[in-house]
């Protein structure tokens, strides 16, 4: 699947001119509010009309003003969450389930491709509220009843318009391993509006990030979010993400190894099977740069790898660390950059103090641990 | 209660009975017509959008005697529409249809008011997302807009059948007051008072309008109450 989006519009003082494109998996929006993320959201389900532009899935065109094409909502398959779930009060759960279902089994739909609803509903487990009217269910509960129907309306492309944004931490906890089953369990492509790195950095293939109605960078996950530029008022926020596989458990020492592209570490002791994999996030600033192997040193995890580049300007600087193919950043001062004769193509050490495992693993909550 | 319909005499028996079916008639014939143009005043921007908001509104400022000489104008038998739809056998004046139509445009305004009211309450939220699910234009109000604002088309249309029954100036004016064709209960009130001895059968009639009327209202709060619990999702 692919969207491809080429859009202008102007409200007012607000205008908006985009392009990305979108490949199969999830694909967050990511912006400040007022950055133009729900409009474009709008203008993708259909609920708004650019003033100019195209929108197209798998060459199927939505809208193009050129050619005077505009495929109206209901006809573009293109299932939305929002952000207030917009469960329809005078229907049960399993009314509101069935209407998704209804309309695209009256399109012509063979009711053959697509996921049963039994599956989808043991994936969200709402199960137990089938016969509920939506004003006695949580907001969580209601949010997952919405990612049904929306599911079960057999769309082509899945929008979620923050989806979170209204839930508390615990009931976000509840959604969050539902959204990613979804992903990688639905086929369905995704486009997820949020502006909550943390749920960006957890779910999302691929970012596009939105500033002032313009996109001010796009491309893979891992090359987006170790960006600081990007995340100015989030620096602490700023980090790598490295794929690794639990090696093993070391019961003595209560340690788990772990090992990928970057090289290996050790954490205190996971609830793993050897084997699984895990998105391991490293913030930069729990990364030491150093250029021997350090001695005598309390951090047990050391990376060797190559300076890639060194970015920014004032203070406070950014190393990229080539670390077997796997980029690692770490901040540090311009003062200790040019203390420690930092060269582009020079071998360093990354020392990693800490790590945030996904969430996706653990089920619950996002983790950082010092290692 | 009994005591006083065996009291009716003949002509006010009718009276009554007509002007329940004019206002039963009126009021479901003019229900369609005026969802829709309830619909488009709340839900859509088009060119003479308040010229026909003005339009619907005429009825309720215009002296009633004034939309009834209209009314005459345009569907007597000689009249704009009335030549022409008396070809195909559809007469106004002087029927009891026409009394029917003379309550249900004095009743419009009242109907599409509480009608455009409560469609605009709905959340267009709603409608987006049952849009979205790929429910067409028609099905998204007939599925979420029109079970929503239920109470609202109730109480839209019980005012309406309750101004049907009270409706007396453009009625008479446009059918005049023939007893068993034309003569509604109010027609049938005023000609009772204005002959001598006719004051225990106007007072008669007159609670009986009172009881109707009260009767109307009861049911219509009672409806809407049903259909709100059921859209909040409480029943």
């Amino acid at each position: 699947m692919s969207l491809s989006v080429d859009v202008a519009l102007t409200r007012g003082a607000f205008s908006l001119d985009v392009a990305f494109e979108a490949g199969a998996g999830l694909t967050a929006l990511f912006g400040r509010s007022g950055s133009g993320k729900s409009t474009l959201i709008n203008l993708i389900a259909g609920l708004a009309r650019p003033d100019r532009g195209r929108i197209a899935i798998d060459g199927r065109t939505l809208v193009d003003t050129a050619a005077r094409v505009r495929v109206p909502v209901h006809r573009r398959r293109i299932a939305c969450v929002f952000q207030d779930a917009r469960l329809l009060p005078h229907l049960s759960v399993k009314g509101n389930l069935g209407y998704g279902r209804l309309f695209s089994r009256l399109a012509g739909g063979d009711g053959r491709d697509g996921i049963e609803p039994e599956a989808i509903v043991a994936m969200l487990g709402i199960g137990h509220l089938l016969d509920r009217m939506p004003a006695g269910l949580s907001g969580g509960e209601k949010q997952r009843v919405a990612i049904g129907r929306a599911l079960l309306s057999r769309p082509r492309l899945l929008l979620m318009d923050e989806p979170l944004a209204a839930l508390d931490e615990a009931r976000k906890a509840e959604i969050l391993p539902h959204i990613e089953r979804l992903r990688d369990e639905a086929g369905v492509p995704i486009v997820y509006v949020s502006h909550a790195v943390a749920e960006v950095a957890r779910l999302a293939s691929t970012v596009v990030v939105l500033e002032a109605g313009r996109v001010a960078a796009t491309g893979p996950a891992e090359a987006i979010l170790r960006r600081p530029d990007l995340f100015p008022e989030r620096e602490a926020e700023a980090g790598s993400i490295l794929d690794m596989r639990v090696e093993g458990h070391d019961e003595a020492a209560g340690l788990t190894r772990l090992s990928g592209p970057a090289g290996r570490l050790s954490v205190p002791r996971l609830p793993y099977e050897p084997g699984r994999t895990l998105r391991v996030r490293v913030p930069a600033r729990d990364v030491l740069v150093a250029t021997r192997v350090p001695e005598g040193l309390s951090a047990r995890n050391v990376l060797p790898g190559r300076l890639a580049a060194l970015t920014g300007a004032g203070p406070a600087l950014t190393a990229e660390i080539d670390c077997g193919g796997a980029i690692l950043t770490a901040r540090l001062t311009t003062a200790s950059a040019s203390d420690l004769g930092l060269a582009i193509g020079a071998p360093v050490y990354a020392v990693v103090k800490s790590v945030a495992f996904d969430p996706a693993a653990i089920g619950a909550g996002r983790r950082s641990v010092e290692i | 209660m009994s005591d006083l319909f065996s009291a009716l005499t003949q002509d006010e028996w009718r009276a009554l009975t007509l002007s329940l079916k004019v206002s039963v008639v009126a009021t479901l014939a003019s229900l369609p017509l005026g969802l829709w143009v309830a619909w488009l005043l709340a839900r859509r921007e088009f060119p003479g959008r308040s010229l026909l908001d003005g339009l619907v509104h005429l009825p309720l400022v215009l002296p009633p005697v004034v939309t009834g000489y209209l009314l005459l104008l345009a569907f007597g038998r000689r009249g704009t529409f009335g030549a022409a739809l008396a070809e195909i056998g559809i007469v106004f004046s002087f029927r009891w249809t026409g009394a029917a139509l003379a309550c249900a445009v004095m009743g419009f305004p009242l109907m599409v008011r509480a009608m455009r009211l409560s469609i605009e309450a709905v959340d267009q939220g709603l409608e987006q997302a049952a849009a979205t699910l790929g429910a067409s234009p028609l099905a998204v109000f007939a599925t979420v807009t029109l079970p929503l604002s239920l109470p609202g088309i109730l109480a839209g249309a019980v005012l309406a059948f309750a101004k049907a029954m009270g409706e007396f100036g453009a009625t008479i004016t446009f059918v005049s007051n023939i007893p068993g064709e034309t003569q509604t209960l109010p027609s049938a009130i005023y000609t009772l008072t204005q002959v001598p001895g006719g004051e225990a059968g106007a007072m008669r009639l007159t609670v009986i309008a009172v009881v109707v009327a009260m009767g109307a209202l009861l049911v219509s709060e009672w409806l809407a109450r049903r259909a709100r619990r059921r859209v909040e999702g409480l029943a």
